[in-house]
């Protein structure tokens, strides 16, 4: 009688434990984006003018020239300060794969783009800065809470969504881990017919 | 003997609706919608947005989509009852996608195609999900089986004392 009380008490208890213990180890502000594997969000986009910029990307910046190259996608505000945190970080990664096929682009959420031209000016050098007024770009990738970044396959595909200040260990990890994928022969065409290795 | 199960029978009459009270008491609506308690500020109408009477049917709908949404830059708070920009942002293109003629159903994939799931205040009922939308039943059914068997434990034990006090103590 009692060994049956406690076998049913642990068939009851053990999955509310279970349950309670795998929640409680994840971050709520982390959700999965179901973007992960998926097309990137197509997107052409005004590029910041300003001097510090290096302004080879010209005037408008469509992701679809891309293909091919590693895009690194990162949403950021002068309102944001752990922005301005990771800002160091993103612009030495960027500076050191620049030859290696990876490009970076900062995506300018809900900001005045007078601000940015300020705020970038008295960093210094960056990557180019893009403008979407109305969100559209940010919605279409699920931004929420900034800073967040993206970082783009050459198949064309999300890799990976990080949550807030990145550093540069983690830059080179997910680029180094990119970059080590075999290149897709026709990346344009692989990503239509919607086959290939989603990237992890 | 007959006496016992008289009283047993008598017992349980009176408890049946008791358990039915207490089970419409607690009414059980399923999971809702997380951002009750939470409402502050309305979100402005789009500028310029003079709302001519056809617009008000579409305007109706709008709210009641976006009132489903999960604001992701807020704490629990649906895109109609939040002010900021982002959450007004997603109401234009709820408002855009449903002026095409596209069904809410459609519109609700399109921000969890890229928000996720998450987006959605209200969990979908199929998959995993189930289990919060079957589990309350459950224990509450779990909970009247503990009462049921219980009291019919008792009023036996009850009976039985009552019939063996005549004789033995104990």
């Amino acid at each position: 009688m009692k060994w049956s009380r406690a076998i049913v008490a642990v068939a009851l208890g053990l999955p509310v434990v279970a349950l309670l213990a795998r929640s409680m180890g994840n971050d709520p502000k982390i959700i999965r984006s179901p973007l992960i594997g998926r097309p990137a969000p197509a997107f052409a986009l005004a590029t910041l003018e300003s001097d510090v910029l290096r302004t080879e990307a010209g005037d408008t910046v469509r992701l679809e020239d891309h293909l091919g190259e590693v895009v690194v996608l990162n949403f950021w505000a002068t309102w944001c300060y752990p922005c301005r945190q990771e800002h160091p970080a993103l612009v030495s990664v960027a500076r050191a794969y620049r030859d290696r096929g990876v490009r970076f682009y900062g995506v300018l959420y809900k900001d005045d783009p007078a601000a940015a031209r300020r705020w970038l000016d008295e960093l210094g050098e960056s990557y180019p800065t893009v403008l979407d007024p109305s969100s559209r770009v940010a919605i279409d990738y699920g931004v929420g809470a900034i800073p967040e970044t993206y970082f783009i396959g050459r198949d064309g595909r999300v890799a990976h969504k990080h949550f807030g200040p990145i550093s540069v260990e983690e830059l080179k990890h997910q680029i180094d881990a990119l970059l080590a994928e075999p290149a897709p022969a026709h990346p344009a065409a692989e990503v239509a017919a919607g086959s290939g290795s989603g990237a992890e | 003997m007959s006496d016992a199960a008289r009283t047993r029978r008598r017992a349980i009459a009176r408890l049946v609706p008791a358990v039915a009270l207490a089970a419409s008491a607690l009414a059980l609506p399923g999971p809702t919608a997380g951002a009750t308690g939470l409402v502050t500020t309305r979100a402005q109408e789009p500028p310029g947005a003079g709302i001519a009477a056809a617009d008000t049917a579409l305007e109706a709908r709008v709210r009641e989509l976006a009132s489903g949404l999960r604001c992701p830059v807020c704490q629990g708070l649906s895109i109609e009852d939040s002010p900021t920009e982002l959450a007004v942002e997603m109401k234009n293109i709820i408002r855009e996608q449903l002026a095409a003629g596209r069904f809410p159903e459609e519109v609700r994939q399109y921000f969890v195609e890229r928000y996720g799931e998450w987006v959605l205040l209200q969990p979908r009922a199929s998959g995993f999900n189930l289990v919060v939308y079957v589990l309350p039943w459950v224990a509450l059914l779990a909970g009247g089986a503990v009462i049921v068997v219980g009291v019919r434990r008792w009023t036996r034990q009850g009976a039985g004392a009552e019939s063996a006090s005549g004789g033995e103590t104990g």
